[in-house]
């Protein structure tokens, strides 16, 4: 069985139907690709699988579990992480700290705990902290830890927001456009860390992407999608060499 | 436990002592006037009034406006509770307090469920109306006193007992500031839609903030009783609730340093203008002003930065020694 499994997805804004019936099958481990033109519906369904929105139609399941209509933070505890198209990091605090933020239900320490400074605190303290830079130095900046977030160079936020999100344990990862906004030379750099994301943890990712040159190098599976309904999907070289698909992204002759 | 012993919190607990002490002495000594003898207990009532609205101004990042309506709420019903005791007042001044703080803990949790919900603006109005509410209630109720407010409540809130219960105020918030809970309020503040997908319960932790801060209106509320001897509705009007936001933004949202730094200054100052007699509170105004524009001027950020620099460069030679 897939580890996500989307049934008959969809929803709709007054009379659009932004996400129309969508059929996904992502398999354990694997790099997933979901392309389609601007307006198509990707973040949409993104928000639909994060529990942002609350679908109209269908339903989808991680791991056989229904986790239709739950909450964002139900789903992230249940192992949905994501990435923001337009970066969301905790702006005005450190770097660790946003990672840590991400730890923060592996954390345990009690309201009266973490007040009167109970030995469990220092010990959970210093337990996070490491895994926290743990994650910090996968993404090479570990030596960045005390730096606010607003400070790091742009290519840098993008890879604290990956790490902030596999801080929560997902067992899917989605990624919005990681790429967006990056010259060639940091995307070829992109393309290998999330190679080694999904080596390094074993981890699904489901990622929006329009660089068709890192949606081509990583993604063996991918989705297209024109209107809010699915144009193709299956192999990435076969879907990308679809007519179809092409007249979708660059129009007709 | 060693680490609650490093050098940082001892220097920190040595200088909380030392301003203690100093104090102390003055007034032993008879060095400081009756006059700024009386000031002691308002700025360390301020102290606890402003950290407390820094939690939710600052940290959480929700601008309200009923700070005072929190106040009052823990005033009256901290010294309703003396005043019907029989219990000896060293056992049922604490006591007080606990219950003054509880009681405004519980408003907290009452109003913040439908409150919270809201965002910016409308939270201030809706927190604003809420410390308007209660001032009118309580000036209608006959157990507290009707418009007259209580009377002969034991003057109890030495300057020891306030100083030592600013301290505590400060310690729990910078200690919550610092945790997991803390982070996630901040995480709050910074990035709402991003700290849900991050796993943060949002409902819960703006709650707590918003509880957390009540509570420590509510023991203010009742030191302020305590020292002054009457209560009176109109005292915790909206100019109340402004004054602890002044001191908050004076002294930098998210500072608890700025916050006690900023309660100091914004409580002692008008006094200390009192020679100007009719342009006192102008004069009061002014500095205000040239206050805040000072802290927004990137230079004098800039020389802040070179000073606290330079202290802590002497602090890790210290640690090298």
């Amino acid at each position: 069985m897939a580890l996500l499994e989307v049934k008959n997805l969809g929803i709709t804004f007054g009379g659009l139907h932004a996400v129309d019936h969508l059929n996904l099958q992502v398999e354990q481990g694997a790099l997933y690709g979901l392309i389609g033109p601007n307006g198509a519906g990707k973040t949409t369904v993104f928000n639909l699988l994060t529990g942002v929105y609350q679908p109209t139609t269908g339903s989808f399941f991680l791991d056989g579990e229904n986790l239709t209509g739950k909450a964002p933070i139900e789903i992230n505890k249940k192992g949905i992480a994501r990435t923001f198209q337009n970066i969301r990091l905790f702006q005005n605090m450190s770097v660790i700290e946003n990672v840590k933020v991400g730890l923060h239900n592996s954390g345990h320490c009690s309201f009266l705990e973490s007040v009167l400074r109970l030995p469990r605190y220092f010990k959970e303290e210093a337990a996070l902290d490491e895994k926290a830079m743990e994650l910090l130095a996968v993404f090479g900046l570990d030596g960045e830890r005390d730096y606010l977030a607003s400070g790091l160079p742009y290519g840098k936020q993008r890879k604290l927001e990956i790490a902030r999100a596999l801080a929560t344990k997902p067992k899917l990862l989605l990624l919005d456009e990681p790429a967006a906004g990056m010259n060639p030379g940091e995307t070829a750099e992109l393309m290998d860390t999330i190679r080694f994301v999904r080596e390094h943890f074993g981890m699904t990712i489901l990622l929006i992407e329009h660089d068709m040159k890192l949606v081509a190098g990583i993604c063996e599976q991918v989705c297209v999608l024109n209107f809010g309904q699915e144009l193709a999907h299956g192999q990435t070289s076969q879907v990308l060499a679809n007519p179809e698909v092409i007249t979708a992204y660059l129009g007709e002759e | 436990m060693k680490k609650m012993l490093n050098k940082k919190n001892i220097f920190t607990a040595l200088f909380a002592l030392a301003v203690y002490g100093l104090i102390f002495a003055l007034v032993q000594a008879g060095a400081l006037s009756r006059h700024f003898q009386s000031l002691l207990v308002p700025v360390g009532v301020n102290i606890i009034l402003a950290v407390s609205l820094n939690l939710t101004v600052g940290f959480l990042g929700e601008l309200t406006l009923g700070h005072a309506g929190f106040m009052s709420v823990g005033a009256y019903a901290g010294c309703l509770f003396t005043l019907n005791s029989t219990l000896p007042m060293a056992i049922k001044f604490p006591l007080g307090m606990l219950v003054g703080g509880l009681v405004a803990a519980l408003f907290g949790v009452i109003i913040g469920i439908p409150a919270l919900r809201l965002k910016g603006d409308y939270l201030a109005i809706v927190t604003l109306a809420f410390g308007e509410i209660i001032r009118s209630v309580v000036t209608n109720l006959s157990f507290t006193g009707g418009a007259g407010g209580l009377k002969k409540i034991e003057k109890a809130s030495t300057f020891t007992i306030v100083f030592i219960v600013a301290a505590i105020t400060v310690v729990i918030i910078s200690n919550l500031v610092k945790s997991r809970h803390g982070r996630a309020i901040c995480a709050i503040r910074d990035n709402v839609i991003a700290a849900e997908s991050a796993g943060i319960n949002v409902v819960y932790y703006k709650l707590l903030a918003f509880t957390v801060a009540a509570f420590f209106a509510g023991v203010a509320g009742v030191l302020y009783g305590h020292n002054l001897g009457i209560l009176k509705p109109d005292t915790f009007d909206f100019n109340k609730s402004i004054e602890i936001l002044v001191i908050v933004v004076l002294g930098g949202m998210g500072s608890i340093r700025g916050s006690i730094l900023s309660a100091i200054i914004v409580t002692v100052l008008p006094e200390v203008l009192r020679g100007m007699e009719d342009y006192r509170m102008l004069a009061y105004a002014i500095v205000l002003i040239v206050i805040m524009l000072l802290n927004a001027s990137p230079r004098f950020a800039a020389l802040k930065n070179r000073l606290i620099h330079k202290s802590g460069k002497k602090a890790k030679k210290g640690e090298v020694a």
